[in-house]
This record gives C-alpha cells, sequence and structure tokens, in this order.
C-alpha cells in the first residue's frame, strides 16, 4: 500500500510540474498503431462503420435514416462563431486504437495507450480507480478500457462503452436511443447519429444510489480524423448518479472535428449530476489548429421530482459549440447548469443552455462565467422558456464576463420566452474587466500579477466550481489557472 | 412569398407619379432603395430579431398609398385636441403621411428654426436636407428601404447651432382615410452643434374600425453638445399596424434622451438604432408598454457605442393581458474603439393573464475590457406580498392591483423632464389601468371599440 | 365586559402542503390582551397569516368565528373592513406607490364598504395629521413610497400609524418588537397603549418578554409545534423569560 501511495503522489506532483509550465501539456501523440478507415463520408462509410461495430439492423438503419437526413442540412451559421468552412469529406469518420477484441483485464490494454492516458492523469489502474471513480477511457473512437464493472454490476448499474451495450442490453439501448437529442435535431447530431464510434452507457437501476462518480476521459489520437462519441445516461426512479468527463487531443496543425450527443434520461426523484472538464487543445498563439467541438447535450427530467445538473469548466478547443439543455417535463422537476468558460488567443466559444419548463412547479438555475483573453471571443447563449401549461414555473440566471485584454469580446444572448403568468424569470448580466483594486492588493501583498489573475479568476469562477466533484475541481483550478498564464494585458 | 413584392411593383409602374410628388433630395434615393429592397427580403417570422413579429403578414394586405397626394378631407382641428394641460407646444400635424402646420407655426418659431413639411423643406433647402436624408437609416435594411422607396413628404425639424428651444415641439401623427392605408412616414431630425430641444410625438387613429399601417423611418443627428428629449406616446387603435425605426447618430457630448410610450395599439413593431460616434455621449432609452386585448407590441433595441467614454442607460418595462403577445430586444454593443463605457439596460414584465406572452432578449456584444456593463430582463406577476399587505389595509384586490401597475411603470414615468407631459402619462396610465381608452374622452371621432383592462383577461 | 369577539377552533392550517397548525384554540373578548410567544418555527406568524386571510396558507380544519362572522368566509380586505388588523413583521415594501394614495385607497375602501362617501381631500389629510402624531410619524415619510427606504423603527412605527387610521376592533401585531432599539420601542408600544379601549382587543406576537414590559398581557399563550401548549397570566412570561423554551419544550415531547 505504501509504495502505492507514494507512486501516486509522485505522479500527482509531475502532472503539477506539468500543469504550471504552461503551455498545453496534453499535446503528446501516443505511438500506437490505429485502424482508419478512408476519408469521406458516404453511404458506404455509415454502413462499413456499421459492420465493422458488428451491429444489429435496427441500428444500421438508425444510422442510414440519420445520414439521409444530414444530406438535407448545411451546418447552422447562427452561433456567435466565424467558422471556416469544414470539409466533411476531408475526415475520416472512424479510428480505433488496432485491436480485433476488447481488453479483457489491464493486462491486455496496450501498454502505449495506458502510458498515455497514465500522461493525462486519469486512474486508469485499478488500485489508483480505488479513489473512488469508475473511468471508461475513449481514445479516438473506441472506447478502451472501462474499469471497476464488476463492483459496480453488484447493485445492478450498468457502466460500459455504447457498442458493448448494444450487444448486451439492446432493449434498453434500443428504447433510450435517440429518444433526447433525435437525429433531426440539427446538423451535427444527424452526422453524429450517422458515424457516432462509441462512447459510455449508464443505467442506473430503480433505488440505486451510486456509489462512486462515472467518469468517461475522451482523447483524440490519431491525424485526420473525428471524433463521434454518444454518451446515454438512464437515471431510473429515485436513482442517482453523478458523471464525470474530461476531455483532451494531441496538438496537431491542422483542425480536429469533434461532435458528439449527450443524452440523459431522469425518472422520477432520479438525479443526474454530469460534470464536464473540457480542454480539447485549443490552437497555438496564432490561432493554427485545435478542436472544433460541436457538441449537443441534452437531458430530459421526464420524472416527477427529477433532477438533472450541468457543470461545466470549458478551456479548450478552438471552436466551441455547445448548449447542455435541461427539458423539464416532470412535475417540480429541477434543471440546473453552472459553467465556467475560458476563451483565449484565437479561441472561439458560443456557449449556454437551455432550460425548457414543460412541468408544472419546475425550477430552473443558471449560472454562467465567462472569461475572455487575447483575441478571443467568448459568448454565453441561453434559452428560458416556460410553456403555457407549465404553472408555478421559476427560473433564475445569473451570467457573468470577465473581460482580461482590450482584443478580446464577451458576449451575452439569451432569449427568454414566457407563456404563462404564473412563471417567475428573472436574469441578469454583468461584463466588465478584471478589477485593478484587486490585482493591486494582491500586488502590494507579494503577489505577481500572473498569479493573482489566477487568484482572482478562480475566486470569480468558485460558485462555479463548487458545484464539481473534489477530484475534478482540483483539476480544474489548476486548469484555470494554466490557461491564463500570460493572458493579462 | 415575401410581401415587399407588391410594392416594388408599385413603385416601379408610378416612379414617375411618386416623384413629381415628392421633391429631388428624396426622389435621388429611390431607384437605389427599390434596388436594395429587390436585394433583400422582408425578415420572416422567427428570423434573429424578429422572433415574435411578422413584417410580411404586417406588410401584406391591401393597402392604398396616396401616391398621387390626393388630398383626404380631414377635419383635423375640430375633431382632435391632443392636449397636454400645462403645456404649451408648438404643433404640427401629419395627416396619414402629410405635413400640415398649425396655425401661424413658422413665425412663432425661434429665428433660424426649421419645422416644416419634409417635402417643402427639401425644396427649400435641398442641401440641407440632402446631407442629412438617408445618412442615417441604412438601405441595406429593407425596412428602411420600404420606406425611402416610398416615402414623398414627411417632417424636417432643424434646430440651429446654440439655438435652445424654450418652447417644446409637438408632432401629432393621424391616420384618417376612408380607405386603409399604408402611410410612408419620415421625420428628419437636425440637432446642430449645442442645440437643444424637445420633441414629443403622438400617434393616433380617427377611425378605430378601419385598418391602416405606418412605415415609418425617423433620422436624428445630434451635433456635438446637442441635446434632444424625444418622446413617444402611441394611442392608436387595434386595426392599426405600425412599424417604426428611429436611428439617431451621435457626436460628441451630445445628450439623447427617447422615451416610447405604446398605451393602445394594434401590432407595433418599433426600432431604436442609437449610433454613438463622439465622445462624452449620454444616451437614454426608455420604454412603457400597456397591452391588452390582442396587442402586439415589440420594441428592438441596438445601442452602439463606438466612441470612448460614454454612458447609456435602457429601462423598458411592460404590462400584457388578454391575449397580448410582448416582445423586447435589446442589444448594446460596445466596440474596440469604445473604452470607458457604461452601458445599462433593464427590462421588466409583468403577465396580467393567462394567455399573455412575453419574449425577451437582452444582449451584450462587448469588444473592450475597460466597460461597466449589465442587463437584467425579467419576467413574473405583480408582487404578492405587497398584493396582501394592502388587501390587509382593506384595499380591493383589484384596485390594489391596478394600484401596483401604475407604480411598476411609476420609474419609467419619472424619466420624463417635461413636468406637464409627465403628469399627462400619469394620467394616461391610470385610465389605461382602470380598463378607459383615456385618449377618447378628448376625441370627437365616433369609435365602437374600446379597450379593456389589461387586469383582467 | 367579557363580550367574544374571537374564537378559534381546532384551527388546522399549512403551506405547500405542510401542516404547521395543528389544532389551535383561542378565545379572545373585547378588552383584552393576550400574548402568544412560543420558539422559532412554532407556527406563530402562521397563525397570523391565516387570520388576516394570506393566500399562501391553505385552512384544513376548524372555524374561526369574528363577532359573529365566519373570519375564514371574508376576503382580505373584508376582514380588515370588519376590523381585523394586522402588524406584519416585515411590512412590505411597494416601490411606486406613495404613502398617501395607499392610506386613502385604504380608507375609502372601508367607508364604501360600509356605504360612506369617500372623504374630502381636506377631512383625509386631517385625519392622517391627527392620526400621525400618535406614533409621532415624520410628515415627510407621507410623500414617500409605502415603506421603500423606512429604517426598521420607522416601519413599525407605519405600522402602528395605519392602525390607528384603520381603527381596528382586534389588532394583531407580530413581532412588532423586532429590530426596534428600546426608543423606538417605547414609541411603538405607547402608540398601542393609546389606542386601547374597552371594545377592542390585542393579539401581541412575540419571542421575547421585552414588549411585554410595555404592554401589559391579560393572558399568555405558549405556541409549540403548532399547538397551544400553556395559557396562563403575565407570570408565565416573566417565567418564560427566566427559564427559557426547552422545560416547555421537554415537557410537551414527553407527552407526545
Amino acid at each position: 500500500m505504501d509504495t502505492n501511495d507514494k507512486e501516486i503522489k509522485s505522479t500527482d506532483s509531475n502532472i503539477i510540474d506539468e500543469v504550471t509550465r504552461g503551455d498545453y501539456k496534453y499535446g503528446f501523440t501516443t505511438d500506437i498503431d490505429t485502424d482508419i478507415i478512408e476519408k469521406g463520408l458516404t453511404e458506404d462509410t455509415v454502413r462499413h462503420i456499421s459492420a465493422m461495430k458488428g451491429e444489429p439492423e435496427w441500428l444500421l438503419d438508425f444510422r442510414l435514416k440519420a445520414f439521409r437526413h444530414w444530406l438535407t442540412l448545411t451546418p447552422p451559421r447562427w452561433a456567435h462563431l466565424d467558422i471556416p468552412e469544414i470539409d466533411f469529406q476531408a475526415i475520416s469518420y472512424y479510428a480505433a486504437p488496432r485491436k480485433k477484441e476488447g481488453p479483457k483485464s489491464l493486462d491486455e490494454v496496450d501498454p502505449e495507450l495506458l502510458d498515455t492516458f497514465n500522461k493525462l492523469g486519469i486512474p486508469l489502474e485499478e488500485q489508483k480507480a480505488l479513489s473512488g471513480m469508475a473511468v471508461d477511457a475513449v481514445m479516438d473512437s473506441v472506447s478502451v478500457k472501462t474499469t471497476h464493472r464488476e463492483k459496480l454490476a453488484e447493485l445492478g448499474v450498468i457502466f460500459c462503452s455504447i457498442s458493448e451495450a448494444v450487444k448486451d442490453y439492446p432493449d434498453l439501448v434500443r428504447k433510450y436511443l435517440g429518444k433526447v437529442v433525435s437525429y433531426r435535431d440539427n446538423f451535427y447530431a444527424a452526422l453524429n447519429s450517422a458515424v457516432f464510434s462509441d462512447g459510455s452507457f449508464v443505467y442506473i437501476p430503480k433505488g440505486v444510489r451510486c456509489p462512486m462518480e462515472l467518469s468517461t476521459y475522451f482523447r483524440i489520437n490519431a491525424a485526420g480524423t473525428g471524433q463521434f462519441e454518444r454518451t446515454l445516461i438512464v437515471a431510473d426512479d429515485d436513482a442517482y448518479v453523478s458523471y464525470l468527463e474530461g476531455c483532451t487531443a494531441p496538438m496537431r496543425d491542422e483542425n480536429q472535428l469533434h461532435a458528439a450527443i449527450v443524452e440523459i434520461i431522469v425518472e422520477d426523484r432520479a438525479e443526474v449530476k454530469y460534470s464536464t472538464v473540457q480542454n480539447w487543445y485549443a490552437g497555438d498563439a496564432k490561432g493554427r489548429g485545435g478542436v472544433y467541438n460541436f457538441v449537443t447535450k441534452r437531458g430530459l427530467c421526464r420524472g416527477d421530482f427529477s433532477k438533472l445538473s450541468w457543470t461545466q469548466v470549458e478551456t479548450g478547443s478552438a471552436i466551441t459549440w455547445k448548449y447542455p439543455s435541461c427539458v423539464l417535463a416532470g412535475e417540480g422537476a429541477t434543471g440546473e447548469f453552472y459553467s465556467v468558460a475560458v476563451t483565449r488567443n484565437y479561441q472561439q466559444a458560443d456557449t449556454g443552455t437551455k432550460m425548457i419548463h414543460l412541468g408544472r412547479n419546475t425550477r430552473s438555475t443558471i449560472v454562467s462565467k465567462g472569461i475572455s483573453a487575447g483575441h478571443s471571443q467568448n459568448s454565453y447563449r441561453g434559452l428560458v422558456k416556460v410553456a403555457p401549461n407549465a404553472d408555478g414555473c421559476r427560473n433564475y440566471t445569473q451570467c457573468d464576463s470577465l473581460l482580461l485584454s482590450q482584443h478580446c469580446g464577451a458576449h451575452t444572448f439569451p432569449y427568454i420566452d414566457v407563456m404563462n403568468d404564473t412563471a417567475v424569470v428573472e436574469h441578469e448580466a454583468t461584463t466588465s474587466k478584471i478589477s485593478e483594486d484587486q490585482l493591486f492588493y494582491c500586488n502590494q501583498r507579494g503577489i505577481p500579477t500572473e498569479e493573482a489573475v489566477g487568484l482572482i479568476v478562480n475566486g470569480y469562477a468558485k460558485e462555479v466550481m463548487n458545484k464539481l466533484p473534489m477530484e475534478f475541481a482540483v483539476e480544474a483550478q489548476r486548469l484555470l489557472a494554466v490557461t491564463l498564464e500570460g493572458s493579462v494585458g | 412569398m415575401n410581401s415587399k413584392h407588391q410594392y416594388i411593383d408599385l413603385y416601379r409602374t408610378n416612379a414617375e407619379a411618386i416623384d413629381s410628388g415628392s421633391a429631388p433630395a428624396l426622389n435621388r434615393l429611390r431607384p437605389q432603395a427599390a434596388a436594395a429592397l429587390e436585394a433583400t427580403d422582408f425578415p420572416v417570422r422567427g428570423a434573429e430579431g424578429y422572433e415574435r413579429t411578422d413584417v410580411n403578414a404586417m406588410f401584406g394586405p391591401d393597402y392604398g398609398v396616396n401616391i398621387h397626394r390626393l388630398d383626404i378631407p380631414a377635419d383635423i382641428a375640430a375633431s382632435w385636441r391632443c392636449d397636454v394641460p400645462n403645456m404649451s407646444t408648438l404643433l404640427g400635424v401629419v395627416a396619414n403621411d402629410a405635413f400640415i402646420p398649425s396655425a401661424s407655426l413658422e413665425s412663432r418659431l425661434p429665428e433660424g428654426v426649421i419645422f416644416t413639411s419634409l417635402r417643402r423643406a427639401a425644396l427649400e433647402y435641398p442641401e440641407l436636407v440632402a446631407n442629412a436624408y438617408g445618412s442615417t437609416a441604412p438601405l441595406t435594411d429593407s425596412m428602411v428601404a420600404l420606406n425611402t422607396m416610398l416615402a414623398q413628404d414627411g417632417v424636417f425639424i432643424r434646430i440651429p447651432r446654440g439655438c435652445r428651444m424654450s418652447r417644446p415641439l409637438q408632432l401629432v401623427n393621424i391616420f384618417s382615410a376612408p380607405t386603409p392605408m399604408l402611410a410612408p412616414r419620415r421625420v428628419l431630425v437636425v440637432m446642430e452643434e449645442g442645440s437643444e430641444a424637445q420633441l414629443l410625438v403622438c400617434d393616433h387613429t380617427q377611425d378605430c374600425n378601419r385598418s391602416y399601417l405606418s412605415s415609418e423611418v425617423v433620422e436624428i443627428i445630434m451635433g456635438e453638445n446637442a441635446r434632444l428629449d424625444y418622446y413617444c406616446i402611441e394611442e392608436s387603435s387595434a386595426m392599426t399596424s405600425r412599424h417604426s425605426q428611429l436611428f439617431a447618430r451621435q457626436e460628441s457630448g451630445s445628450v439623447l434622451m427617447v422615451n416610447s410610450s405604446t398605451l393602445t395599439a394594434g401590432n407595433t413593431r418599433n426600432d431604436f438604432t442609437v449610433t454613438v460616434n463622439g465622445k462624452g455621449c449620454d444616451t437614454r432609452l426608455s420604454g412603457m408598454v400597456i397591452a391588452s386585448d390582442g396587442m402586439h407590441v415589440d420594441n428592438s433595441v441596438n445601442m452602439l457605442h463606438l466612441a470612448p467614454k460614454c454612458h447609456s442607460d435602457q429601462l423598458f418595462k411592460y404590462v400584457a393581458g388578454g391575449k397580448a403577445s410582448c416582445a423586447f430586444q435589446g442589444r448594446i454593443l460596445v466596440s474596440e474603439e469604445a473604452p470607458f463605457t457604461d452601458a445599462y439596460q433593464t427590462c421588466r414584465s409583468v403577465l396580467a393573464s393567462p394567455e399573455a406572452r412575453m419574449h425577451a432578449k437582452p444582449q451584450l456584444e462587448i469588444y473592450n475590457d475597460e466597460v461597466k456593463c449589465s442587463h437584467g430582463a425579467t419576467t413574473g406577476q405583480l408582487d404578492a406580498d405587497a398584493l396582501f399587505y394592502m388587501r390587509t389595509r382593506g384595499i380591493p384586490e383589484a384596485e390594489a392591483r391596478t394600484m401596483l401597475m401604475q407604480a411598476f411603470m411609476a420609474d419609467v414615468i419619472e424619466t420624463v423632464r417635461m413636468d406637464g407631459l409627465r403628469d399627462r402619462l400619469r394620467h394616461l396610465v391610470e385610465k389605461r389601468f382602470a380598463g378607459k381608452d383615456a385618449s377618447c374622452s378628448e376625441c370627437h371621432a365616433s369609435c365602437r371599440e374600446r379597450h379593456t383592462d389589461p387586469n383582467n383577461d | 365586559m367579557n363580550e367574544l369577539l374571537l374564537k378559534v377552533e381546532n384551527l388546522h392550517a399549512g403551506i405547500d402542503g405542510k401542516e404547521i397548525l395543528k389544532g389551535i384554540n383561542l378565545t379572545v373578548n373585547r378588552g383584552e390582551v393576550h400574548a402568544i410567544m412560543g420558539p422559532n418555527g412554532s407556527g406563530k406568524s402562521t397563525l397570523s397569516g391565516v387570520l388576516a386571510g394570506n393566500p399562501a396558507y391553505t385552512v384544513t380544519e376548524g372555524t374561526v368565528d369574528f363577532h359573529g362572522l365566519n373570519l375564514l368566509d371574508l376576503l382580505p380586505e373584508d376582514r380588515s373592513h370588519e376590523g381585523l388588523f394586522l402588524s406584519f413583521q416585515y411590512p412590505v415594501e411597494i416601490p411606486g406607490v406613495s404613502m398617501v394614495n395607499f392610506m386613502r385607497a385604504a380608507v375609502n375602501a372601508k367607508r364604501k364598504y360600509f356605504n360612506e362617501e369617500p372623504l374630502s381631500a381636506t377631512e383625509f389629510l386631517k385625519l392622517m395629521r391627527q392620526k400621525r402624531a400618535i406614533v409621532e410619524l415624520d410628515n415627510k415619510l407621507a410623500s414617500r413610497s409605502v415603506n421603500e427606504g423606512f429604517s426598521g423603527g420607522e416601519k413599525k412605527r407605519n405600522e402602528i400609524f395605519q392602525m390607528a387610521v384603520l381603527e381596528p376592533q382586534l389588532s394583531i401585531l407580530d413581532e412588532t418588537d423586532s429590530g426596534l432599539d428600546i426608543d423606538a420601542l417605547r414609541i411603538v408600544a405607547g402608540g398601542v397603549n393609546k389606542l386601547k379601549t374597552e371594545r377592542n382587543a390585542t393579539i401581541v406576537i412575540t419571542h421575547y418578554q421585552r414588549l411585554l414590559d410595555y404592554i401589559k398581557p391579560d393572558f399568555v399563550h405558549v405556541l409549540y409545534k403548532g399547538r397551544i401548549v400553556r395559557t396562563g397570566g403575565p407570570e408565565l412570561a416573566l417565567e418564560l423569560e427566566e427559564r427559557g423554551y426547552d422545560w416547555i419544550k421537554e415537557e410537551v415531547d414527553r407527552q407526545l
């Protein structure tokens, strides 16, 4: 035990060192043989992906319908983003580490790959996972290892890759897949539905409080590929789960495409906490390279008194386009959205949430903290909608933007639609620069400006950071500080 | 089908007649406007900024346009008094789209002040009008293009350098025509350096049983250190539609206040675009909407800060009852060239009936770190605690509600800087909430329709 | 004497489906002062809210007779007209409604209820002047919005001023002493005592004995867990001041 503890600690301090060095530390590539299918997207590509994964007929049908619908769509242009033309035929839609069978135990996992995840600070090893986290790691498109599965199985909790779930629990997957985010939802949702490769599947049975955090780490590794994972979480009546998602990608000159879907179903009195630390490669200081992150995340609070809470810390990606949303259908359901989005250099983020109040007495809270530096553009975009029959609904929204340079932009675009006279909807937003008084106060006490900015920004984001599970909070704090190094002025 | 086509056709077939009823300074932009309108459609309902207003439905019906400048008989002086007690104004009336000065108006104007028909001004001071006309309202906006293509007359106001008007100017817009009519209304206000004025604009409809539509473009040019208070009160009718756009450009040190009250209307869209071009400006925009029955009222603000050290403040309040649908869009843009900007915005709405709707979209677009900006938007009900408190003191619920709604509007009314007008607005609002159409008591036209209390369903 | 004013029988009430009052019985005769004391969360403010007709509370069981009327059937404003007055623990701020307009609406609504002509402006202002003197309320407060920007003491004095104007038969003073310094307390209590007659009655709801030094109660009731668990004379308040509520809580909890 002793030696293990020491190992963990030394790894931790390495991470701290790496983190504080400032450049994008996750930007190493992993030298692993990868099966990559040819670039381009046709109906054959979709069939090919489905066949490689040995999927049932209904799933191939689902993919093909989505693909045909995608052909009729054009990429959305309404966001406050300057998105270059993306050649969707120049991307390979499937890349998998070369292994025919999924690994049965850690010994079977490619050591290079293990090493990659270790460098990322992801506790893939079982003993490290004892710290109380079950991990599903997704490299490029394929889930490489899910830990702790047996322990969870005792409680009836299913936590596996979605490909396995298709094989092992076809009825469950078929019942819920595409029910919250239809393939018709938007351009990227259609694309993902056609070509999604893997992702995580979680099912928490009735009355079970999942005893550990469930976690997925996503990594894009192979060059010239896109990542299209899909996550499906179902919390049955009275269930509880906290789910964490982390993302990194190597430094590459060209842009990589990430178009994921997350679907969550929350039944009566169940609660799901979904936390994200998104640190995809953001491009270099000149704005070259970086991940295009187009994600559709939505939860359906179907059950009465159900609760869904989204927490996100967004520091990465060249372009972020994501609006984790709650459809509050059940009576007394609660939706929450807590977000910190940091942009610097030439990053662009257009992110926020939608709270759709359909059920009576539903509640929602939105807290968004935007931090812009360099030449970046950072937008909050949100919708709060109260349907005509949804009596007694409440929403409170607080959006703050902090500007750290004179060339960046911070924007707020809330849409508030109230169709019921018993609703109370409140929105507040402020935009200001970092306080010079606070900076000077720190300086006077001997704290250098860079560090002071980190401190102040962390304080500013604290309300959101506090919502993260402990393990993530520490990492997220470091990430904030590192991201902001050299961004003042 | 975009409803712009009927207007383009109308222009193409009658270009000569339209030109001959107008003046060269206005005619000059007409072909460009027509080409711009060909190139850009009217916004469709649901498009960004037009989530709730259907311009195509508004402009779709077949309205008459008085391109031949027929003298439509309207006994305005006898049938209408838009008197603000304790306020003596310099009055001009626009009947549909034709300017009619009040008796001896010109002789009462201070030297150098012009307050006259836009057409006449364009003939008498062609250079002055040509320089200003179309200088703030861009033809790339299809609604501006439509107005510019069709407008033959309107109002021209010039306050010369350093002139401080002691009496307010008042403009009364009246719809009075025997057939459904579209009136392209155009107002051009030139505030020269250091000038000061107050302008009150009232919108009325004489015959509440006929449908009318106004396409209005107001251009305001604020010279350095000029000050203008612009008040606008709409008390029209359920069958009146209004598409109004105000474009103001402010030079250094100028102070502009725009206050808009929509008390009775059918289908109203108001755009306010203020471009702050010079440093040290102050801008205040406020609006009050009382909507009942099937009224639709949509206010859209575009506050553009392009110069440093300016301040702007927006305050909009809505009470929506009946089946009214209301909307507010408010954008604050602070460019990289506008450090030390303070810009604020508040929109508060009360939904007073189950079928009333409110759509709010406040926006901040900030490209500069030396700013203090905020916006707040709330939609809800009257304060239940206050209501209960009042009832425990014996005030019946309906009366308590009315008092609270008046109180809700109090801070918008407080922004009015003319005592007489402030009292008048209080009176109008009180009457309005009590379910009476205040304007009708002073109007001798016979209307069958009365607006009901927004308090009730 | 001993003419019945208020009779509460087996009153059950709650908020959002949660029962707070669990069978209140209380009889108040004209000319009496009753104090209702109790620890936090015992239901004191719920009781005053229910009697005044706050729509947030739901009455599930029981009756309240108010000089021959079924109180629970009346609208809050009609309860006021019939002579019930609640001095709020937290008087509500109403921005934009001036004190003068507010009081004139209240006075004239009551006159209308009794088929009387509204007061003329002169009569009304005279009435205000008279009543203001009772609680030494500053004239300038009249032009301000109701309770907006008032200090804690001004708010409470304003409540007693309104009580003086409306001349209720039963006044419920809900934690009127909270947030008051000793001078303000004396003025407020003095106002209440000046308004006391043989024909009206007062219910003083309070957490502390302090106020009862100034407003002498005839009866003291202890409210706990939604029931009146003990009734006594003024000496009970002193005992509570000395020993706290714990001994009563223990006794009651043992019985439950």
